[in-house]
């Protein structure tokens, strides 16, 4: 072991309390740091994946709302056209095509499925109660595809909407609230006024509220027999990619290949994403505050430490130690309490989400979770020790300076 | 032979005004030489000490230790020097507290690294013996009397068998009776040993039994 180690310890051991102190000013900034991160991105994992799992990673469609500009415009381009109260025109939500479109985009070696369908907004009328939401005619086996029903079926299989053409498989939230179970009959009335009854062959939970609550599925054709539409009426194509990163990218091609709006994931849940920026800066803001308190603190301890061991540095260099190592004898010091703190730090960091994750949460109506989502990735594990490590050596670094630059003549003359 | 030798060396003081304190100050000591360099406060003799030591830099002229020339080295290269060719003494002992009387002595050595750990035990033992200080070697340093610890500090300053053994004042701090155990031990290691010793010293009576004298005043050396 090196001589400025052996002192390095010595000093360390010499004064438990104060190097302690120091060490639990790290370990509490690490620990701190890693409940923190395990707790936010175990929060942005499930934030993403409920983005994934209420929507396509691609959606194309007919936006109806889209600005159009009027007539005139085409008319006389260079004049000055004011058209008041200008009302959006009698268009269908229909894609038109929509099945060669999906036919074409399966074919995108990128594409891990394609689920052309329609939905509706409708209401369901089980004895007195009326409710709305929505109704999606599928091909169930597309669909499955894209969001894994067949795993978040909680009766009934999927495989019943194919044998029972008048068949639903309903959002367990939504049968729930019509009190109704499977084997049922509801009645679905279009906007429009048209009704048709349909029987409960299923119950799926996706496990958001805003699906679970209002959404069923119904047969293609079903679906355009009960909205009275022809057999090619299709109002979206949902698109799962193999890399869900890439859908930002490609949304803007198929809107361009297609003359459909087409939206990605990202932009459909830009709220919801928010809140997984606004947490990284959280945690990233809260924990180095704690890191930078911990440097604090261990800088002043080793100040204070130098300043009592003047006398120290002095003979230990006229006995021919050099003023790189004398600040090799305080460097060990903070990097032993750096790292040892970190440690400690890590291990609490752990406990802690331990503890997070074993208590009971709620999400109520909104998602169905009954404890805190926590990452337990090794990767945060890792940043958290560079973290701890990285701080203290940057705090010790400038006492330790000091110590090189004492000048042993001063002190010993006294 | 000559261990050490001083040619025209100055120093100036630039606080508060500049001052010149050392005045081209010639001096050479022999092998197994025991020097005291004596004066009043203030005449500068505390001062030739530590660029004799070459822990001060800051000076004019020439200096030469055990043959080397030593003027312009780096701080580095002089760490070194000191740590084997240099001994020293303070008027305090200076001895690390949180180290055992054993471990102090063995420090300078440990830094030389010329023996290996063992030999360095048993040489740190032979010198807290040769001092009569060998029953304290475990102790912690600071649970020495004062006496002790002075003497701890004089084996410290032996461990890598120096060239000359700079003290300054090193009975300045010590009762009537420690003074003259130390002053037989720097005997005893001139004498016997043929150490070099030069040590800067207020006592009369130390200086008059060493084996050469020099008084300086106003920064020059008068006798």
């Amino acid at each position: 072991m090196s001589l400025p180690f052996t002192i390095a310890r010595t000093h360390l051991v010499s004064k438990p309390k104060q190097t302690i102190v120091a060490m639990l000013g790290v370990t509490f900034g690490i620990g701190m740091f890693i409940a923190m991160v395990s707790l936010m991105t175990g929060l942005n994992d499930m934030t993403e994946e409920l983005a994934m799992t209420s929507s396509p990673d691609i959606r194309i469609y007919h936006d109806i709302t889209a600005d159009r500009p009027s007539i005139l415009e085409h008319v006389n381009p260079q004049g000055i056209n004011l058209v008041y109260h200008t009302k959006p025109k009698n268009e269908s939500q229909k894609v038109r095509n929509a099945l060669k479109i999906a036919e074409m985009i399966r074919k995108n070696p990128d594409v891990w499925g394609v689920s052309p369908q329609l939905t509706s907004q409708v209401f369901y009328n089980y004895g007195p109660v009326q409710l709305n939401g929505t109704i999606a005619g599928v091909d169930i086996l597309e669909e499955d595809r894209l969001f894994d029903i067949k795993a978040k079926m909680k009766e009934g299989r999927i495989e019943n909407l194919i044998v029972n053409p008048d068949g639903i498989i309903m959002g367990k939230g939504l049968a729930r609230k019509l009190n109704a179970k499977t084997g049922d009959r509801v009645v679905i009335t279009t906007p429009q006024g048209f009704t048709m009854t349909l029987k409960i062959v299923g119950l799926f939970q996706m496990g958001v509220g805003t699906i679970d609550n209002v959404k069923s599925y119904a047969n293609i054709s079903m679906v355009q027999n009960i909205l009275q539409r022809d057999k090619s009426y299709l109002t979206d194509i949902n698109i799962k990619l193999k890399d869900f990163h890439r859908a930002k990218a490609m949304a803007p091609q198929l809107q361009k290949t297609f003359g459909y709006k087409s939206e990605d994931w990202e932009t459909a849940n830009a709220t919801m994403l928010l809140g997984v920026i606004i947490r990284n800066i959280l945690t990233y803001s809260v924990s180095i505050t704690l890191l930078i308190v911990a440097g604090f603190g261990i800088y002043n301890i080793l100040n204070m430490t130098i300043m009592n061991k003047m006398k120290d540095i002095a003979i230990l260099k006229a006995m021919g130690f050099s003023g790189s190592d004398v600040r090799k004898i305080f460097m060990i010091q903070s990097l032993i309490i750096g790292l040892i703190g970190s440690i400690a730090g890590l291990a609490v960091g752990f406990l802690l989400s331990l503890l997070i994750v074993r208590a009971p949460f709620d999400g109520g109506d909104v998602i169905s979770i009954d404890h805190l989502p926590v990452n337990f990735e090794a990767k945060y594990y890792i940043v958290g020790i560079v973290f701890g490590v990285a701080t203290t050596a940057i705090a010790g670094y400038m006492p330790s300076r000091k110590a090189a630059k004492v000048d042993p003549i001063e002190i010993l003359r006294g | 032979m000559q261990v050490l030798k001083a040619h025209k060396v100055s120093k100036y003081f630039y606080e508060p005004e500049k001052f010149k304190v050392l005045k081209e100050i010639d001096l050479s000591v022999n092998k197994g030489e025991f020097l005291s360099l004596v004066g009043k406060s203030g005449c500068g003799k505390s001062t030739l000490l530590y660029v004799l030591s070459t822990m001060d830099t800051d000076y004019e002229g020439e200096l030469e230790i055990a043959g080397q020339r030593l003027t312009g080295s780096d701080q580095n290269q002089l760490s070194k020097f000191r740590n084997a060719h240099i001994g020293f003494v303070f008027q305090f002992h200076y001895l690390l507290p949180e180290f055992t009387v054993l471990q102090n002595v063995m420090i300078p050595a440990l830094k030389l690294a010329k023996y290996t750990l063992r030999e360095i035990e048993a040489r740190a033992y032979e010198k807290l013996t040769m001092l009569g200080v060998q029953e304290q070697a475990l102790k912690p340093s600071n649970k020495l009397s004062g006496g002790q610890q002075q003497r701890v500090a004089i084996a410290r300053a032996l461990i890598n068998d120096p060239d000359i053994i700079m003290g300054d004042e090193p009975t300045g701090n010590l009762d009537s009776y420690n003074t003259h155990v130390v002053f037989e031990i720097f005997n005893e290691l001139a004498q016997r040993y043929k150490q070099t010793i030069i040590a800067v010293t207020h006592d009369e009576e130390f200086a008059k039994k060493s084996d050469r004298i020099i008084e300086m005043s106003d920064g020059k050396i008068v006798s």
